[in-house]
């Protein structure tokens, strides 16, 4: 059973009363009725992105424990002080653990934890962590490293166009690790870096795409959250790669791979230790190897040498024979940032504000 | 730049500018008639996931945007209800419209997202489709490019050459007059606004069927309140609307290329906003030349109208 609140919609019905949340949530109290989960998205559960992808994950939990679990969500939640009344209205109607799934919910979700100290939070890409909020990320760079070895191996024109949204350090990381995995293959690749200034404007993103395009690349790579991109490579037969989810559908030539995003086993080992009695908080920040970022199936114009080449990189990241910054690196200036023999540390990363050499942003 | 790089330049800035200039000339005939509605973005939405259903249910794209004109239509109609015939506040009746059409398009669009459809087709025209440089830009564009360029053409010729142009000008220049010799105001205003419907709701119909052939929630991105803007600018000329229509897509489309080429050595941030700047200069420029005293709105603009019995 899933309880969908739906945001907006409450927002134009009951704009009067403020939240008009409570009408569906009500507060549980027999000790064996089944645990309450709720999960607090940014976007639309039907983003196709980001959101869509920890809602695939809530319904993988109440697969997984049937009868057990139910699960409520509440989208399009603006990170800010409105986020602190939807955690709080979830947290005071019974559910037992909260996944909030955005950097932003850091501060409400500390907030409500601290007065709802028996309820368990989960909070996506933060850093801060309290005895009953956890905190949990995915080392997407790591896909990266297997998506710009595809796009060294696979560009013509050495040039490959990339897409940021802004410029923060964990986009900074995805630029970084692309692109060292392309020359690795290839030493003169370079990246070309258009800032969009949103995480989704369909149209900016694909007038960025076919900006980038008539520049001369052949391969797109973005870190924004629209298919316009890939769409756009499609039609001008480019290849590009899918953010977040398989976007095979908007570009079933076009799209090579995609980093897919996969929360549902983290999620389900979460439920788990709570009905156990076994949570603690802690903070991860898992990658291939636990499978919390996973590459989708190879689009048909990957060849097979590409393939297999990829297929490696993803199982030496895994195996932790191969880090995506292996030193010697340099910055855009030539300064060496990290030395040979070592590799950068998860504060250095957490941190990036530099690119690396062949990277023009 | 060489040729082969300016065609595919102008014709990214034609695609940027088209849904402004669609949903600005609507906007600008309301205005003209004296009524403010700020919900053009609602309009737009609702004419892009109307428009994107059809297509993908039936295939058949003239049908798509003829429902995407009348779904744009429909919000305006209810907007006119509410501040005409009910004489409700026009900006707060604005937002609420934009608000409620973000929400609805959002709930009708659920089941589309994430299933792309085909671009809407490119009108060719033997020969003269084929011609280099003019050829890809004037004459191989989809129907509402064309339909974009036209009715802007089709505004400045009726307000400034036809009777009934004339009428829906003195409507928002004073709407007083116009009653007295026996216009009806409210009725000729309901006419202007569901026309701003109809060209919010094609815009709409342009984003999800030629731009991003796909449908998204909110996937206006605040276009909407551009073209909105597009109007104060174009000081309420049609003429001028589609320069700055070109000009802020021109401008949006060449940062990004600067970008490109590897900056010129200025944050991305501040090309970002180039597009504003420009067109904030432009206007000062505009207001301060021998112009000057052209910039009136109009006098009605955003005032209810209660004919007196």
């Amino acid at each position: 059973m899933s309880l969908h609140l739906r945001r907006r919609s409450f927002v134009l019905g009951s704009a009067a009363t403020g939240l008009g949340l409570a009408a569906g949530v009500r507060p549980v109290f027999s000790a064996d009725a089944p645990l309450k989960v709720g999960f607090v998205y940014v976007g639309p559960a039907t983003d196709n992105g980001w959101s869509y992808r920890h809602d695939v994950a809530r319904k993988e939990v109440e697969a997984a424990f049937p009868g057990k679990v139910t699960t409520s969500f509440v989208e399009n939640v603006p990170e800010g002080p409105d986020a602190e009344r939807v955690i709080r209205q979830l947290a005071s109607s019974g559910h037992g653990l909260i996944f909030t799934t955005s950097f932003g919910f850091m501060n409400p979700t500390l907030k409500v934890a601290k007065a709802f100290p028996k309820v368990k939070f989960e909070h996506a890409t933060g850093y801060q962590t309290t005895p009953n909020v956890a905190v949990y990320n995915a080392r997407f760079y790591e896909g990266r490293t297997v998506i710009g070895t595809i796009a060294g191996m696979m560009s013509k024109s050495g040039t490959i166009g990339y897409l940021g949204s802004f410029p923060i350090p964990e986009v900074v990381m995805g630029i970084n690790a692309f692109t060292l995995a392309a020359q690795k293959i290839n030493p003169n690749i370079k990246t070309k870096v258009v800032w969009v200034n949103s995480w989704h404007d369909p149209g900016k993103e694909a007038d960025a795409a076919k900006t980038l395009i008539d520049q001369g690349c052949d391969i797109l790579s973005q870190h924004t959250d629209s298919a316009a991109p890939l769409q756009v490579a499609e039609q001008r037969g480019v290849h590009g790669f899918g953010q977040a989810a398989d976007q095979s559908a908007f570009a079933p030539k076009g799209q090579l791979t995609a980093i897919v995003d996969n929360w549902g086993p983290y999620y389900i080992e979460r439920v788990k230790a709570v009905l156990d009695g076994t949570w603690k908080t802690h903070n991860i920040w898992h990658g291939l190897k636990e499978g919390m970022v996973s590459i989708a199936p190879y689009g048909p114009d990957v060849p097979e040498d590409v393939k297999a080449a990829a297929e490696k990189v993803k199982a030496d990241i895994a195996a932790g024979t191969r880090h995506p910054f292996e030193g010697p690196i340099k910055d855009q200036k030539g300064q060496v940032r990290i030395p040979e023999g070592k590799h950068a540390t998860d504060e250095e990363l957490l941190k990036m504000d530099w690119y690396v050499e062949g990277v023009q942003a | 730049m060489s040729l082969d790089i300016v065609v595919p330049v102008i014709l990214t800035v034609i695609s940027a500018a088209t849904p402004l200039l669609l949903a600005g000339i609507g906007e600008l005939v309301a205005e003209r008639a004296g009524v403010l509605n700020l919900g053009i973005e609602g309009m737009m939405l609702v004419g892009a996931v109307a428009a994107f259903a059809v297509a993908h249910v039936t295939g058949n794209y003239m049908l798509a945007i003829l429902v995407a004109a009348m779904a744009g239509a429909l919000l305006a109609l209810i907007f006119g209800v509410l501040t005409l015939t009910l004489v409700s506040n026009q900006v707060a009746t604005g937002l609420a419209l934009t608000l409620f059409g973000i929400g609805l398009s959002a709930l009708a669009g659920a089941g589309f997202v994430g299933s792309p459809i085909a671009p809407l087709p490119k009108l060719e025209i033997p020969g003269l489709s084929e011609l280099p440089f003019i050829g890809p830009i004037l004459f191989h564009q989809d129907v509402l490019v064309y339909l974009s360029v036209a009715l802007t053409l089709g505004v400045i010729w009726f307000l400034k050459r036809t009777r009934a142009g004339m009428i829906l000008r003195a409507c928002g220049d004073s709407d007083v007059s116009a009653h007295s010799i026996g216009y009806d105001v409210i009725r000729i205003r309901y006419l202007a606004v569901l026309f701003g419907g109809v060209t919010s709701g094609l815009a709409g119909a342009y984003l999800s069927l030629a731009y991003t052939p796909m449908w998204v929630e909110n996937m206006t991105a605040g276009r909407g309140w551009i073209a909105l803007g597009l109007v104060v600018f174009s000081s309420w000329r049609p003429l001028r609307l589609l320069g700055g229509a070109y000009l802020f897509g021109g401008v949006t489309i060449l940062q990004l290329y600067v970008q490109g080429m590897g900056g010129i050595g200025v944050p991305a941030q501040v090309l970002s906003m180039l597009p504003y700047i420009a067109t904030i200069v432009v206007l000062t420029i505009i207001s301060a030349g021998p112009w000057r005293g052209r910039l009136d709105a109009p006098a009605c603009l955003g005032k209810p109208f209660r004919p007196a019995t």
